[in-house]
């Protein structure tokens, strides 16, 4: 018994229905659009939303790269790249500059993006009211009414606890002054580059079964208050111990032999391509 | 006489679809406020109230004369079969508020309207801050400024006499009395216009009850705020309001000035609650 | 300084898949798949029934190169099932033209047509049969032998009874007018695999998802409202049936609109289904503040044999028919968002995949508000658990 795939995995049925949502998606920046979300040869949770959008956009021209955590070579990433290789046969690619389709987990690139490429990002929950109301059908109509006092009060909780805010990744932002978004788990260092962005992002939830999107040039507005203005995350005085770069989101690691901290490109073809641009010189 | 700043026509809810028997509003169709040939239940009945500027109106009636639902539909609680209810912010006056989209019942929810809730849960996040909780509301109102909110927050709680060291607490672990006052501050957190009190001191210790009602006294003195005030205790109208309606199955059966409807009763029904209070 | 590699992430799983490869296989042995199509019956029926798919073929495969596990099977046949074109639905199948195999009731002694007990382990004592690990396809063919002969001339043992023959149990109730009435609904339903669930449901919504709900968290969410997490009303099996069920889709050359009959239609195949009708006695209001029990139906349908699951199902049916919020088993979201194998091990199992960056940035968060501590405690440092939010 022998079954062949289609091209990009999917029948081309669904990757129009995929195309669809994600056409609405656009057409109402930072608006969770449901889909039929469909089961793939990867985990739900391992980027099955950002996987199914890529796949459905896919053509053979297109070069993708996969990163997850900033890596090229991350397990997630590695195996993503492996299985729309596989069902395409699309060339992949570790530089930034030359991908049309970059899919990622947890980061934005930090070479500026471009017009021409389409970033697609996984989600785990695309819903930013999640952890103030449980119900989906609640938020829903929260959404509707544009009405994010439960979004705001999260943060000010945070502040009356601890002095400020104290997200993490994933600190929700308000797409052209209507929808509130869970960007997905980025850094909070990630989320300016989202506003205005000159490339299209596309974000996808397959457990959750929503895609949404910011169109290129949208304002998005990471969300704070007057008086405690929306913070990245701290980066001053680090250096990346390989590439010298500041001013990059990083990692932080111990040298097993001197048990000293030292700081590294988070981004690792950023870090790759500023190495290789000093060899050539 | 001052002016209206709430007026209420012909409410009704009904908890069922009705029948034939019951749907034509003859009140002898009914048992009590239950049709026994299909089970529906008029919680409300052709319920009109006019609220004035800086008044204290109280509802009196035993639990089930849909008191309570008077405010549960004002406030958008529940949704009710049928009457309107004007108040001048909202299109002067000249269109239901029932009539509003969910976004500007929110806007009035938010601005014009303050509750305080019988049970605290309801109306309290009990496990956010209690500062966060009197903010809750001036964040739906729009503010964005943490310090004048948590300024404005601390200045309520105070007036509710909440210890400046309990107000990053959570009302979880606060006594009813203290969830109640701290319902209070949040109800007036955006001045506004309008309180709506339902059975504030029920089920409180006599001496919590007595400081809660200094409190809601204190308050309609110095703000003027007007309040319509649920309670199914005589007592607590005679030291509140200025005037009264008494309700029984989901109907009004009798209103005037406070002190003329003890002095007075008319209806059966409250001449009966009147003598059990002496 | 020459050009630089990133290096690790390949090389490495390229060995993990291998060293799993060499796991399944180092034995010197390896399943084939007709014996897993020949003795694995219930973990078959098990993986078609949560992958919705209704190949034994394609489920053996997957058994065998998921190692046996239901997790990975249905996985993996969900995934392949993705990708297939949906190109008919079928008419619509009444499940009393079931072929039976197995019959039973809880509700009345006798039933019209009799129980039929066929293959069940209901019966069984579960001792280890030592003798397993000695049989042979010898034995096993002696053993069948020996039966056919002993059975021939008793038509019961192997055929099925004729479709149509056995009168619903629930028919019987309906008739008595114990049955609360319900109008035919021929709404189309709306496929749940191809349209995003939005809530409230519909109760065909429901139903599908239910029937490809994990067997085990379907048998639990229904054992919690039997017990308590519900208003305790014990319901009765009126029916249980395991059986064939013929398929058919209409002729495709024929115009809908020009209406199409039963004799136009193709036969495609049958199914393996357990069916189960509960009864669960509820109040119906009668007018004049009279109330009179009367029966509510639960309905579970799964594909192959999966009793427990089937009646599980049948329980959760009738719980979110009423919703409560008092209880979980009652809240719609709270099932149906949960129930699903490749949801939920997909998410669980996502926690194993590096989260760096988010760690990252919240440990900034933890620094910042340490410092910003330190630089102010005119509260009362109230001991509060930190707040939700922050990223996955």
């Amino acid at each position: 018994m022998k079954s062949l795939y289609n091209y990009a995995f999917f029948d081309e049925g669904s990757k129009r229905e995929i195309r669809r949502a994600s056409l609405k998606a656009i057409a109402i920046p930072g608006y969770q659009v449901p889909f039929a979300s469909r089961e793939m040869p990867i985990a739900r949770g391992w980027g099955t939303g950002g996987l199914q959008v890529t796949l459905s956009l896919i053509g053979k021209s297109d070069v993708l790269k996969v990163i997850d955590q900033g890596a090229d070579e991350s397990v997630n990433a590695v195996n993503i790249k492996k299985l729309v290789g596989k069902t395409t046969g699309v060339e992949t690619t570790e530089e930034t500059e030359r991908a049309t389709l970059i899919q990622s987990r947890h980061r934005i690139p930090e070479t500026p993006l471009r017009e021409d490429q389409v970033l697609v990002l996984q989600v785990p929950i695309p819903e930013p009211l999640r952890f103030v109301e449980p119900s989906e059908e609640t938020t829903k109509r929260l959404h509707a009414e544009a009405d994010y006092s439960g979004a705001y009060l999260l943060l000010f909780e945070q502040i009356m606890r601890y002095g400020r805010v104290s997200t993490g990744a994933d600190h929700p932002v308000e797409v052209r002054d209507r929808y509130v978004m869970a960007p997905s788990p980025i850094p909070r260092f990630d989320n300016p580059k989202m506003d205005h962005s000159s490339a299209l992002i596309l974000l996808g939830a397959g457990r959750e079964k929503k895609i949404y999107a910011v169109p290129p040039y949208t304002r998005v507005v990471s969300l704070d208050f007057e008086d405690h203005p929306f913070e990245i995350e701290d980066v001053t005085g680090r250096v990346c111990r390989q590439c010298g770069a500041v001013d990059v989101y990083f990692d932080e690691l111990v040298d097993e032999e001197t048990g000293e901290t030292f700081f590294q490109c988070n981004d690792t073809s950023y870090c790759l391509a500023r190495m290789n641009a000093e060899a050539d010189r | 006489m001052n002016k209206i700043v709430l007026q209420v026509k012909e409410l009704g809810k009904r908890f069922g679809e009705g029948c034939p028997r019951c749907s034509g509003g003859d009140p002898t169709a009914l048992e009590r406020n239950y049709c026994p040939a299909c089970g529906t239940v008029y919680a409300l009945s052709d319920v009109s109230l006019d609220l004035f500027e800086s008044e204290v109106l109280g509802i009196v009636g035993e639990s089930g004369s849909g008191k309570s639902t008077v405010l549960n539909c004002l406030y958008f609680d529940l949704e009710p079969s049928g009457g309107e209810a004007f108040i001048a912010q909202y299109k002067n006056g000249n269109e239901s508020i029932f009539s509003g989209s969910g976004q500007t019942r929110r806007y009035i929810r938010n601005h014009v309207f303050g509750k305080v809730y019988q049970n605290p849960v309801l109306g309290l996040k009990m496990k956010f801050s209690s500062l966060a909780n009197i903010a809750e509301k001036m964040i739906a109102a729009g503010n964005r400024n943490v310090g004048a909110m948590e300024n404005r927050a601390r200045e309520l709680l105070t007036h509710v006499s909440i210890p400046h060291h309990r107000m990053k607490e959570a009302p979880a672990n606060f006594s009813g009395g203290m969830q109640q006052r701290v319902q209070i501050a949040k109800a007036l957190s955006n001045n506004p216009p309008i309180l709506l009190l339902d059975e504030v001191t029920t089920g409180l210790d006599l001496s919590v009850q007595a400081r809660v009602l200094d409190l809601v006294k204190q308050i309609q003195r110095e703000l003027s705020i007007s309040m319509l005030l649920v309670s199914h205790d005589l007592g607590v109208v005679r030291m509140l309001a200025d005037r009264t309606i008494v309700m029984l199955n989901g109907r009004v059966v009798e209103r005037g000035l406070t002190d003329q409807i003890l002095e007075d009763p008319q209806h059966p029904y409250t001449q009966e609650l009147v003598y059990s209070l002496l | 300084m020459g050009y630089v590699a990133i290096k690790g992430g390949t090389a490495a799983i390229e060995a993990s898949i291998a060293r799993l490869a060499y796991e399944r296989t180092k034995g010197g042995t390896v399943l084939d798949v007709d014996r897993v199509l020949g003795g694995m019956r219930a973990l078959i029926d098990q993986v078609m029934s949560e992958s919705s798919l209704y190949s034994e073929e394609v489920a053996a495969i997957c058994i065998k190169q998921a190692e046996g596990s239901p997790e990975e099977a249905v996985f993996t046949m969900r995934a392949f099932r993705s990708t297939l074109p949906r190109k008919h639905y079928s008419n619509v199948v009444e499940s009393d033209s079931m072929r039976v195999e197995r019959r039973i009731s809880a509700t009345f002694k006798d039933i019209p047509g009799g129980q039929i007990l066929g293959a069940s382990y209901d019966y069984v004592h579960r001792l280890v049969d030592f003798a397993m690990s000695e049989e042979t396809d010898q034995s096993a063919t002696e053993w069948l032998t020996a039966w056919h002969d002993a059975t021939s001339g008793t038509p019961s043992a192997t055929a099925s009874a004729e479709p149509g023959r056995l009168p619903k149990v629930l028919d019987y109730l309906r008739d008595r007018g114990l049955m609360k009435r319900v109008e035919v609904d021929h709404t189309e339903p709306k496929d749940v695999t191809k349209e995003a669930l939005s809530f409230p449901t519909s109760r065909s919504e429901r139903l599908q998802v239910l029937t490809r709900g994990q067997t085990g968290t379907v048998t639990s969410l229904g054992y919690a409202s039997l017990r308590g997490y519900g208003p305790l009303l014990h319901p009765t099996v009126a029916e249980l049936r395991v059986g064939y069920l013929p398929i058919t889709i209409a002729d495709p050359f024929v115009d809908e609109a020009d209406g199409t009959d039963d004799e136009d239609a193709y036969y495609i195949g049958e199914v393996k289904v357990t069916e189960v009708e509960s009864v669960v006695p509820v109040a119906a209001p009668r007018g004049e503040g009279r109330s009179e029990i009367e029966f509510d139906i639960g309905y579970g349908i799964c594909l192959g044999q999966n009793e427990t699951k089937a009646i599980a199902m049948s329980l959760l049916d009738q719980c979110l028919q009423h919703p409560d919020p008092a209880f979980p088993t009652h809240d719609e979201e709270f099932v149906l968002l949960h129930i699903d194998s490749v949801e939920a091990t997909g998410f669980i199992s996502h926690l194993k995949l590096p989260h760096y960056v988010t760690f990252q940035s919240n440990l900034d968060s933890v620094r910042r508000s340490r410092n910003s501590k330190q630089a102010s405690l005119a509260d009362r440092d109230v001991d509060l658990p930190p707040a939700p939010g922050g990223g996955v």
